[in-house]
């Protein structure tokens, strides 16, 4: 299967290697090559953005505070679909170079049904099956594919109201805010993931790459593909080497 | 256009005080138009555009009477004529005078997203404040009159402001002034009402006119312009003049009480992953690496 717009964004894909530079230290594993990492922030950027301009209009709460960051009301008005204009059309090409990982597997739906598990960090290890992605981050991966559209159609009437008339506007804002609301949780949760609740992944996505240990904790399935060993068992050589170390260090 | 001797009530997308509020007393005041008196003879748009200064555009000849087809940011005043054929088969020429109707709950002022874009002063009139505009147009969406007109060049709304500026100092609306049938009249809302129902009253009992009745409509808490009809029955003959105008429930249910709500479910997110960090605690890489002392 190769359809124009994966072969355009191989293109762009290899353009982008050819650019940027990762570097893969001893006990490293690349997790997100420099195409990802530009698009990744590059949909971030325009998405903290539209999301600050979005909210600014979105409750008098927030309009004194957020309107002057962007020069004033109709400047924050005049800039929002812009920015949602990037946000989309970067997130097209970060939609298509990262389709086939986020896919839904039988697996993700026994990951959900452990999602308390998850959440509560009764585990050590991921489960063996969690690849590339989890579920929890395919979750928000499809979150954005279906808020960027449903941004994109109700966005446009309100953009253009004259032309669909105001009772399309009305029911266009009612499906804007949902999504938007849909996408401010998902952002909060996506912030405290990459950075706070999970130590290592920020930097899989500033510099590239994971510790190995990283892998087998969080990606046991993905550990397997990319290095052909057992994510299991590198873990308890982990572990006995640290006790050995332990005792060592403690030996009079 | 701002208005400084007139007491706000309201502010659009408004948090606070407003100022003003309940310092003064203030008579809510009323035009009053009687479609039935009304000989079309557009001094009230000239009276309009000559005391607001509008630059003039081209007028539209669609084989009827009327100026143009609706009123636009710079023509805020307009006869609607209807060439309207009875069930007897005679003709009726139906007049109305189209403009802002100063909703007691305006749909504009509830839509409109910048804080001090739209005001409602105590006296019942509606203004828009264009230096606070953003150009959003939500209000075009909120009015059930479609009243607020863009202007492409400023990115600015514009509509007709009951003269708000003229009223602030003791005068009557431009219109008003200009009206020589008197079918056009500005007082208080009070007094008003009770000619416009004397006059309907008169139609029904001695002009044979058995629907006539006063357009003054309760969806939106009454108007600050209020009309006497042949037939009130009928209101959409008189140039689709909506016979019950509704805001859309976006800007009213969802606006006021849903949106807060869920706005405040959403950021909650951000204390539980705060304390979710505090007590469960980060997913180390595992074995977690331990500081040992050399």
């Amino acid at each position: 299967m190769s359809t124009s717009a994966e072969r355009f964004n191989e293109g762009a894909r290899r353009r982008f290697i050819a650019q940027g530079r990762t570097d893969v230290r001893a006990g490293e594993l690349l997790r997100h090559p420099v195409y990802t990492r530009v698009l990744h922030w590059g949909v971030a950027a325009f998405f903290i953005l539209a999301l600050l301009t979005g909210f600014a209009i979105y409750s008098p709460w927030f309009y004194r505070w957020l309107t002057p960051l962007f020069g004033g009301g109709p400047m924050t008005r005049l800039l929002h679909p812009w920015f949602s204009v990037a946000f989309v059309l970067i997130f097209a090409l970060q939609f298509v170079n990262w389709l086939r990982p986020m896919s839904w597997t039988g697996d993700d739906s026994r990951w959900m049904r452990r999602l308390k598990n998850y959440v509560t960090n009764t585990e050590r290890l991921e489960p063996e099956y969690v690849d590339f992605f989890n579920a929890g981050q395919k979750m928000y991966f499809w979150a954005i594919a279906a808020t960027a559209v449903i941004f994109l159609v109700t966005g446009i009437p309100m953009w253009f109201p004259e032309i669909f008339g105001r009772i399309v506007v009305a029911i266009s804002h009612v499906l804007h805010d949902i999504a938007a609301l849909v996408m401010l949780v998902g952002f909060i949760v996506h912030l405290y993931e990459g950075t706070a609740a999970q130590p290592g992944t920020f930097h899989s996505m500033t510099r590239g790459t994971v510790e190995k240990r990283w892998a087998w904790t969080h990606h046991p399935a993905w550990y397997r593909h990319i290095t052909g060993r057992d994510p299991r068992a590198d873990y308890e050589r982990a572990v006995q080497r640290q006790a050995e170390r332990m005792r060592q260090d403690d030996a009079p | 256009m701002p208005a400084g001797t007139l007491q706000i009530k309201a502010i659009s997308a408004h948090t606070g005080s407003i100022p003003g509020q309940g310092v003064q007393r203030e008579e809510e005041v009323c035009k009053y138009i009687d479609v039935t008196t009304c000989i079309g003879c557009k001094a009230c748009e000239v009276a309009c555009v000559e005391w607001n200064d509008m630059p003039f555009q081209q007028t539209t000849f669609d084989n009827t009477y009327q100026t143009m087809p609706a009123t636009a940011w710079n023509y805020w005043n307009l006869i609607k004529f209807n060439e309207h054929q009875r069930e007897d088969g005679t003709m009726q020429w139906l007049m109305r005078k189209d403009q802002c109707m100063h909703c007691e709950d305006p749909g504009c002022l509830r839509a409109c997203p910048a804080d001090g874009a739209i005001v409602q002063y105590a006296n019942g009139i509606v203004d828009f404040q264009q230096e606070n505009c953003i150009g959003c147009q939500y209000c075009v969406s909120g009015c059930p009159f479609d009243i607020p007109k863009f202007n492409t060049k400023t990115k600015k709304v514009y509509k007709c402001t009951l003269c708000s500026d003229r009223v602030g100092q003791g005068l009557e609306p431009a219109c008003i002034k200009s009206c020589p049938t008197g079918c056009l009249k500005f007082g208080t809302k009070t007094d008003m009402r009770a000619v416009a129902d004397a006059r309907a009253k008169q139609l029904r009992e001695h002009s044979g006119f058995p629907n006539a009745g006063v357009y003054d409509p309760p969806s939106i808490g009454g108007t600050h312009v209020i009309y006497v009809l042949h037939d009130i029955t009928k209101p959409e003959l008189y140039g689709g003049l909506p016979a019950n105008p509704r805001i859309p429930p976006t800007y009213t249910a969802w606006k006021r009480v849903a949106k807060p709500i869920a706005l405040l479910l959403g950021l909650f997110a951000a204390p539980v992953a705060f304390f979710h960090y505090v007590t469960e605690g980060p997913k180390e890489p595992q074995p977690p690496v331990r500081e040992v002392p050399r």
